[in-house]
């Protein structure tokens, strides 16, 4: 029957398989699990490039209904190792909409699987945590994908942002009256749009780029972005903004907050499941003002890690007390873990952009 | 920051009677406000004029009266219970009408009392159309283009402006002239001329008409502190034109990108700020061009409302128990969420599922009233229906109405192309059902959303049920015909005929689409009873999953279910 060669199976590394109908791309793609729980944005979601080596699961389980246009792209391309939904939209129906989900697939080469039981499948990451998975239309055979998944590399250690940073400095925006540089782990456009939006000129460059290339560039502040896996896998960069920290206005966002949390002497670790979401709720501890987030990170700073003597919490997130936000006491120095830049998810924390503006400004 | 003390004595104002429009949603509003409020320690009196409600039983407030929802007799009240605050938001329209009448005879500001939830000036706000679209503009949120006009020729000008079709208001009529719609420039001339004709002052509103637009509504909530959070989005699959509470409606949103999502919803929470409804929850409705996508205001309800209560059930989260919570001070950072407990309520709701709710009509019982669907809402009742997937959503819906169907049926007879047409373009109760007649009889989608403006999205949902339906039939056919071939053998061989109707794959993608078993066994033309059968054989079993509000990001501790056919149940490890 035509149904039988649509197949498509997911292994974990702890052994269990699901079967459904692949859609997309053909083929077989390592990566680590972890689900996300936001209803829409499903194209933010594909491009970006945090989710290098990440097999994304959806929770909301009618996904493509809109289709794929070509505004809402967060970068260049998918990087995520495979997509899983619970029923891939046949027609897309928003008029944005340029090309169906499947097409857009195909054409990325990214694997797509439906017809998942994908609220079993986020139960078992949330029980277990996000492990090494394996997604193929090609080999069928569930015990030798589960022989192949557990012997595959993880993401622990290793450095994923020489994969998805730009390879030589770029211009964003040349009108503005700050000149922001951009350190690329991985950046998502929208983050560059607000700081567009902001009066600011962009230029971003490479994640390797080191400190005195940074300050040749003459910026008014430094912005550390986005970006995939483990944060200790990329020493260099955490080099780099140790050399800067107290030479420009510094803004850290998600694994820039990583970065920066390195970089002042703290600590990494990795989260159960991780957050990928847009409906966590961070609260600012200075004003008790709580906002809806945006967030897709799987490693965290340590909270009791940091100097608490030139470090300030700024912000927790409250569905677990973690570090959602972080300040230095003497230097024009902060990050966030959430996404301020939103897309997908909610615009609440963008006035964060302003505030990076505002230090640029002051110092 | 915690409950306030400096109140003790609240009085909450219930809907009273149950009318189209207002039905027992507000019942379950006001008796959760009145059990919240109790347990906080507040004494509660409760006035309603509808006796056979659950609020008015003797164990819900601290002191009932059941009298009628006047200013006269909510003076009365005050006089003699002497309340420091009114709850008005959780007993419907009615609630806040009588609610404005006391403030304006002075008789808050005589004896102190307080209105909690939404204050005066926001339920002005919203009611007074020029008031809230002055409102809406100083926040920069865009209306339906209108404009006033004293004759003819500067109604054209406003007419060209505007572009057709148009809605032409007379204003200050003798009797109220409704709206008339205008769709070309002869009409419009004709419609004019009667309008300013019938206005007692000459003169007419001429509105952009935003008929056929893709229509939205979210629910918002926020406390004492500004948060604001939103609980439930919902899309409704009829387009603008058909009141919400006759439109099938689902949540969340199934068609707009996350980018038009969050305009919406920067849009919902730009607007409960600017209205001023201090604590609570509002609904907000908007339409969007489904050509290019511009987004206009339509309404706001300052307080707790029908779909609040259905965004309640879709989503898991309690919105009167909680409003009447932030009534009185609490932040929403300060209130657990009740099915997950370690987490706050201070949150947005993620759902992993899709929620169905179909409205229930009697025009049976009422045979000379119009059945066509329009502004003013008809229906009595409503189903709402949860499944993994739309088109299992919509089929459980239909056949919880009780109106004889076992899911998305066939009509009882053929109808002519130009009734079929009509009955498209027209809405009214049956109108899915002509829709998959309509699919079922070859017509193209587009056709069918040139005539219903029922966004394609849906409409290719039910063509998936109708082909579901004719591989069904199709398989069964043959079957059977390869059963006559296959008897005749057994027969010769002298072995038992055992002819399965339907393959597993088959009958497993019909449940998930939300076909019953009945409705299966009157397709294959057998018995609820064999198809029942052939799935326990198949092992193709019913799974309960949970409304948890998180997505299963959490653990949950008192959630609910629904049935639904997937890999993993939950009812039972």
């Amino acid at each position: 029957m035509a149904i039988k060669s649509k197949k498509a199976i997911i292994a974990l590394e702890d052994g269990k398989v699901w079967e459904g109908l692949h859609f997309g791309a053909k083929g077989e793609s390592y990566g680590e699990i972890v689900f996300n729980t936001s209803m829409a944005g499903y194209q933010e979601i594909l491009t970006d490039p945090s989710y290098k080596g990440q097999i994304v699961a959806m929770t909301y389980p009618l996904i493509g209904n809109y289709g794929i246009n070509s505004e809402d792209v967060e970068s260049r391309k998918p990087f995520l190792a495979g997509f899983i939904v619970k029923e891939c939209s046949q027609i897309s129906s928003n008029w944005r909409s340029q090309k169906s989900l499947d097409e857009y697939l195909k054409e990325n080469n990214i694997i797509g699987i439906e017809g998942i039981d994908t609220r079993a499948l986020t139960k078992h990451i949330r029980l277990q945590g996000a492990m090494k998975a394996v997604i193929s239309t090609k080999d069928l055979d569930n015990n030798s994908l589960i022989k192949k998944v557990k012997a595959s590399e993880g993401l622990i250690g290793k450095d994923l942002v020489k994969e998805v940073t730009c390879k030589k400095l770029q211009t964003w925006n040349n009108q503005g009256k700050y000149k922001v540089v951009v350190l690329d782990c991985g950046v998502k456009f929208n983050i560059l749009r607000e700081l567009a939006n902001n009066n600011c000129k962009v230029i971003f460059v490479p994640a390797k780029t080191d400190a005195k290339t940074i300050l040749g560039l003459k910026p008014d502040g430094l912005l550390l972005s986005n970006g995939p896996g483990d944060p200790e896998g990329v020493p260099y960069v955490v080099e780099t903004v140790k050399e800067l920290l107290d030479k420009l206005p510094i803004f850290g966002i998600c694994f820039g907050q990583q970065m920066l949390g390195l970089a002042l002497g703290g600590k990494t670790y990795k989260l159960k499941f991780g957050h990928h979401g847009a409906n966590h709720p961070v609260k600012d501890l200075k004003t008790g003002k709580i906002y809806i987030t945006a967030q897709n990170h799987g490693f965290c700073v340590d909270i009791n890690s940091l100097n608490k003597e030139d470090i300030e919490i700024t912000h927790v997130n409250l569905n677990d007390n973690t570090l959602e936000g972080i300040k230095h006491k003497k230097l024009p120095v902060f990050s966030v873990q959430f996404h301020p830049e939103a897309g997908p998810g909610p615009n609440d924390a963008k006035y964060l952009f302003g505030k990076f503006v505002k230090m640029m400004k002051n110092s | 920051m915690p409950k306030r003390t400096d109140i003790k004595k609240i009085l909450i104002i219930g809907a009273g009677p149950i009318v189209i429009g207002q039905a027992c949603e507000f019942d379950y509003s006001g008796t959760q406000a009145c059990k919240v409020l109790k347990a906080e320690g507040f004494h509660v009196i409760l006035l309603n004029s509808n006796p056979a409600t659950i609020m008015t039983d003797p164990i819900m407030a601290d002191k009932t009266y059941i009298e009628p929802i006047t200013p006269e007799i909510v003076q009365r009240i005050i006089e003699k219970e002497r309340p420091d605050a009114i709850l008005p938001t959780l007993g419907g329209q009615t609630a806040l009408n009588v609610t404005v009448q006391v403030a304006e005879m002075g008789i808050f500001d005589k004896y102190n009392v307080e209105v909690i939830g939404a204050n005066i000036q926001a339920i002005k706000k919203s009611e007074n159309r020029e008031l809230f679209k002055k409102a809406m503009h100083k926040i920069g949120l865009d209306l339906p283009r209108s404009d006033k006009a004293h004759n003819l020729k500067e109604a054209l000008e406003v007419a060209e402006k505007i572009g057709f079709p148009v809605i032409i208001r007379p204003s200050f009529t003798l009797g109220g002239t409704g709206g008339a719609v205008a769709y070309n420039i002869e009409e419009f001339k004709r419609l004019a001329k009667t309008g300013l004709e019938s206005s007692m002052i000459s003169q007419i509103l001429i509105e952009e008409s935003v008929i056929g637009w893709k229509e939205f509504e979210l629910e918002v909530m926020r406390d004492v502190k500004d948060n604001v959070v939103i609980i439930c989005s919902i899309e409704n699959f009829d387009p603008m034109g058909v009141h919400t509470g006759d439109s099938i409606t689902v949540a969340p949103i199934q068609t707009l990108t996350d980018k038009e999502y969050q305009k919406m919803r920067d849009a919902s929470i730009a607007c409960i700020r600017e209205i001023g409804v201090e604590t609570g929850g509002s609904n907000i409705q908007f339409a969007v061009n489904p050509d290019n996508g511009r987004m206009v205001v339509i309404e706001m309800n300052p307080r707790v409302s029908r779909s609040s209560a259905l965004a309640s059930k879709a989503t898991g989260f309690p919105i009167a128990k909680i409003a009447a919570k932030l009534a009185v001070g609490y932040t929403l950072d300060e209130i657990p969420n009740d099915i997950t407990k370690e987490t706050p309520a201070c949150f947005e709701p993620t759902i992993d599922y899709c929620v169905v709710k179909i409205p229930r009509f009697t025009f049976e019982k009422f045979p000379d009233a119009d059945s066509t669907l329009t502004v003013s809402m008809k229906s009595v009742g409503e189903a709402m229906a949860i499944g993994r997937t739309f088109k299992e959503a919509l089929q459980k819906g239909l056949r919880s109405l009780e109106i004889g169907v076992d899911g998305l049926t066939d009509l009882k007879s053929e109808v002519s192309e130009s009734k079929l047409a009509e009955k498209l373009r027209t809405p009214n109760a049956e109108r899915i059902f002509y829709i998959k007649y309509a699919i079922k009889n070859g017509m193209d989608i587009n056709d069918i959303y040139k005539h219903t403006q029922i966004d394609r999205w849906f409409l290719h949902n039910i063509q998936e049920i109708v082909e579901l339906e004719k591989q069904i039939t199709d398989f069964s056919q043959q079957m059977s015909d390869n059963r006559c071939q296959k008897t005749e053998n057994k027969r010769q061989k002298n072995l038992p005929s055992d002819v399965c109707p339907l393959s597993s794959e088959l009958l497993l993608k019909a449940k998930q689409f939300g076909f019953s078993d009945k409705q299966l066994a009157r397709i294959l033309k057998t018995e609820e009873e064999v198809i029942r059968k052939l799935r326990n054989k198949l092992n193709i079993k019913a799974v309960y999953k949970l409304v948890d509000t998180c997505g299963a990001e959490f653990e949950a501790y008192t959630p609910y279910y629904y049935s639904t056919y997937e890999k993993e149940n939950e009812s039972c490890n």
